[in-house]
């Protein structure tokens, strides 16, 4: 029943995803400046959105943990950190292909472009830690601090652009920037479908992180006949 | 279309291709381990059966 919710939950979600990109690409005007790579947009803000809250979400699973020793916020923390990475796998990705066409370069040492790649290195070295690790309350206890660590560079990728000079573009969502409203209307109406695939992905990450446990507890019982 | 919007169309059909292909990857990785525990649950449990049978 719960995996069949998920399950149709994604396929709402992609359902939406599709009915945005036609109406991004059909109804939505050209931006002025930038021409049709503006649309990149769409999917590169909800992208970093979905990540940072992902990575959040770890943050606290991370704390959770260390207070109350129960794996299940060691589960929720290892599956929101992979689905935030791919999420700002995406994010770089794209401003890497919008970077090519409006700066002429496909990356630059850039304040924002490096602690966002720094960022992401980061909770990768959290997934590494992982596997290095054999003993479960071990792994979990490590896992909680390198997450809680790794977050304390999240808001500096979040103002980089406000306390530095930067190539990057200003905010358009706060501060002095601003964005047009059909522009922004599709910006946050792609950021729900996207936040529904990414709680897809994290509630079945979670469901084969609790039947790994369950191999590794057979493993044991095999072990110890 | 002249040159410049075509390309910026062709480059933004490479960002929202590289979008999809991100999480296409990361979902397949999901059922790969998928499968992996899926096999390595039935090993156990048959070994842990014909155990318990000797």
């Amino acid at each position: 029943m719960r995996e069949k919710t998920l399950y149709g939950l994604g396929a709402l979600a992609i359902a939406l995803l599709t009915h945005n990109i036609w109406k991004m690409l059909v109804n939505l005007p050209d931006e002025a400046f930038q021409g049709a790579i503006f649309r990149i947009i769409f999917f590169h803000v909800p992208a970093a959105f979905t990540c940072f809250t992902c990575f959040l979400v770890s943050l606290i699973a991370g704390i959770s943990y260390l207070k109350t020793r129960d794996l299940k916020w060691d589960a929720l923390g290892v599956s929101t950190t992979e689905v935030g990475l791919a999420f700002g796998a995406a994010n770089l990705l794209t401003g890497m292909i919008w970077a090519r066409i409006i700066w002429g370069i496909w990356w630059t040492w850039d304040w924002r472009l490096t602690s966002m790649l720094i960022c992401w290195l980061l909770y990768g070295g959290y997934l590494v830690l992982r596997r290095a690790i054999e003993e479960p309350t071990e792994r979990a206890r490590l896992s909680a601090v390198m997450s809680i660590l790794s977050f304390s560079v999240v808001p500096f990728v979040f103002f980089s652009i406000k306390w530095f000079r930067t190539q990057h573009p200003q905010p358009v969502l706060y501060g002095e920037g601003k964005m047009d409203s059909g522009y922004r209307a599709m910006l946050f109406g792609n950021w729900v479908p996207i936040l529904m695939i990414a709680i897809v992905l994290v509630a079945v990450r979670m469901m084969q992180e609790r039947r790994q446990r369950e191999v590794d507890a057979l493993r044991r019982s095999a072990h110890a006949f | 279309m002249n040159d410049a919007a075509a390309r910026n169309f062709e480059y933004l059909a490479y960002g929202l291709i590289t979008a999809w292909l991100v999480l296409v990857v990361y979902v397949l990785t999901l059922v790969s381990r998928e499968g992996r525990i899926r096999r390595q649950m039935e090993s156990l449990q048959r070994m842990l059966e014909d155990k318990e049978k000797h």
